[in-house]
């Protein structure tokens, strides 16, 4: 236990100091306000049609502004680029060890592999929460401002419909964290494992569930893929689809949830397996 | 009887077809230098990362402080700079120790003593990717050596350096060994395992070839003698030394088996028969010798600098 303290410490020392780190959640956060506030804003504010809210009125649009709205917007963001921006920060984490060698000077500083590599994806939950934790700090920030501005009053939501919602995007930026990990793990690199990594979550699985409209065998399938479960997640948080790209209601809100749970516990324990028995060469 | 603080048994690492380490059988005393000498490619490096546990030997084993390679707890008790230093990049170098030191949980203060042992205290502030070559060679022994292991394992920690940063180099770990630091040093220039080492091992084609002292390896030293007329010297010499004694080498000179001692008795031989003695020096057969003569290979076709 003591070897897994400090090597968590020793990977949060490092990680925190890594300036890709800090552009990556930054990127994310700027996502978030430009997708969720920004746009929405302005379209409220000039009266255009928002290219994602056709058909919306003005009052719908004000009410997606609003403090109560901040459970669904800190997660409709999520299945899309923060799944993918949480894969990089996995696939770099662990991909960059082979190449720098710091695997092979970590291993050699006395935890077993179990603890170092368990303490570097503890590191990287602990970021994933933080990334979490940012967004909603932004999200309560600009609502509140435009709430004021508007002079609206100010409801914040319900607490358990924000933990809810905190919960779950947590569970689905921590799934595509550790899957990024895990596939930096067996491409020993960061850039296959990020190029692969991104072409599959954006690409592959939208093209899978187009073909899956129509051919129901492929539709099983792809009803058991991270970026279907991730989405139904998020979807079944804002209650359906809502016109952001990746929210979905594929499957169930449980069966999302339990699908989301066992790709983190898998990826997690893949990558110790794969790093306990690898020969570092 | 010595302590032995590594020991390794019938130790073989198989890559497809290749055998990068056939049967090794080493050992390592406390308090000692051992060199591990081999070309490049020879398997030195293979036979050290099995020590570390870092990959798994197809056969055979190794047991480090008595315990079986690669458990943590003998890891953390050796310190290890294997194949050149492996540092995040974008961290200065005393961050990059810092990180090291909480795998084990070690305080800063000893990332500044290890800092100040490789003179790069000075330097600890700036990125590790703006480092040259030879400072990145010093933060890894430095890495090596956090929290005062009782084996550090060098792996050609001069490789890539200067004259000047090779000197210094080698100047830290004989102070190391004088303070009782047992090394294990692999390197494939001879010269540098003949100034610094006790003992030493060679390893040519993933073999060991054999393992003794360097004045054991080294042999007794020889005279160099040259003197006209030729022949009546070398039977002479040969007398004295036995036939098997005297070796003609390059066009004049004869190089006998006695030792430095018995160059005046030779020399008054020779007088008294007549021969004009030109040149009698003391020739030490140099590790580089030696090592050819094991391993049947001339300096050209191996990739040896001396």
């Amino acid at each position: 236990m003591t070897a897994f303290l400090n090597s968590t410490r020793a990977e949060l020392l490092r990680l925190r100091r890594w300036s890709a780190i800090w552009v990556i959640i930054g990127a994310g956060q700027a996502l978030t306000l430009s997708f969720g506030y920004v746009f929405n804003y302005v379209a409220y504010k000039t009266g255009d049609d928002n290219f994602a809210e056709d058909g919306a009125t003005s009052a719908q649009l004000l009410a997606e502004l609003m403090p109560s709205a901040i459970p669904d917007v800190i997660i409709s963001g999520l299945p899309m680029f923060g799944g993918a921006l949480a894969m990089v920060v996995g696939a770099l984490v662990a991909g960059n060890g082979f190449g720098w060698g710091t695997w092979k000077t970590v291993f050699t500083q006395g935890p077993s592999r179990v603890a170092a590599v368990g303490g570097s994806l503890a590191a990287v939950t602990v970021l994933v929460f933080a990334m979490m934790s940012a967004t909603l700090v932004l999200c309560t920030g600009v609502s509140v401002a435009i709430a004021a501005t508007e002079g609206q009053t100010i409801a914040m939501p319900v607490l358990s419909d924000l933990a809810a919602s905190f919960g779950a995007g947590f569970l689905v930026l921590e799934m595509w964290a550790l899957l990024g990990f895990l596939v930096g793990v067996l491409a020993k690199g960061p850039a296959l494992a990020v190029g692969l990594g991104l072409v599959w979550s954006l690409v592959v699985e939208n093209l899978l569930r187009g073909v899956g409209g129509l051919l129901s065998g492929v539709e099983s399938v792809t009803d058991a893929l991270p970026g279907t479960a991730g989405g139904s997640l998020a979807g079944a948080i804002v209650g359906g689809p809502n016109g952001t790209p990746g929210v979905l209601d594929a499957i169930s809100g449980e069966r999302a949830l339990l699908t989301v749970a066992a790709y983190v516990l898998v990826a997690g324990g893949a990558a110790l397996v794969v790093m306990r028995r690898r020969d570092l060469a | 009887m010595k302590e032995l603080v590594v020991e390794t048994d019938g130790l073989t690492k198989r890559y497809g077809e290749r055998l990068a380490v056939d049967r090794v059988s080493m050992t390592v005393e406390r308090g000692e230098v051992y060199g591990f000498l081999g070309p490049n490619g020879a398997g030195k490096t293979t036979t050290l990362r099995m020590m570390l546990g870092l990959i798994r030997p197809t056969a055979g084993s190794a047991s480090v402080l008595g315990r079986p390679a690669g458990r943590p707890e003998v890891t953390a008790r050796i310190g290890a700079l294997i194949e050149g230093p492996g540092f995040y990049p974008y961290l200065n170098g005393r961050d990059n120790l810092r990180t090291m030191a909480r795998y084990q949980g070690l305080p800063n203060a000893e990332v500044d003593r290890v800092l100040e042992m490789v003179d790069l205290a000075d330097r600890a502030k700036d990125a590790f990717k703006g480092y040259s070559l030879g400072m990145k060679q010093r933060l890894g022994v430095a890495c090596a050596m956090l929290g005062s292991p009782d084996l550090l394992v060098l792996d050609e920690p001069t490789n890539g350096l200067d004259p000047a940063g090779m000197a210094d180099m080698r100047a830290l770990v004989v102070a190391l060994a004088e303070a009782g630091q047992t090394v294990i040093l692999s390197s494939h220039i001879l010269a540098e395992v003949q100034e610094i080492c006790d003992r030493v091992g060679v390893i040519n084609q993933g073999r060991l070839l054999r393992e003794s002292t360097v004045a054991e390896l080294r042999g007794a030293a020889t005279l160099r003698i040259r003197a006209t007329p030729e022949d009546t010297a070398l039977a002479v010499l040969m007398r004295m030394a036995g036939d098997e004694g005297v070796r003609r080498v390059g066009n004049e000179s004869l190089e006998v088996d006695l030792p430095a001692s018995a160059a005046p008795e030779v020399v008054r031989q020779l007088v008294s028969r007549s021969v004009d003695v030109h040149q009698v020096t003391v020739a030490e057969r140099s590790l580089e010798d030696a090592f050819f003569e094991m391993t049947g290979t001339t300096s050209t076709e191996q990739e040896l600098v001396s």
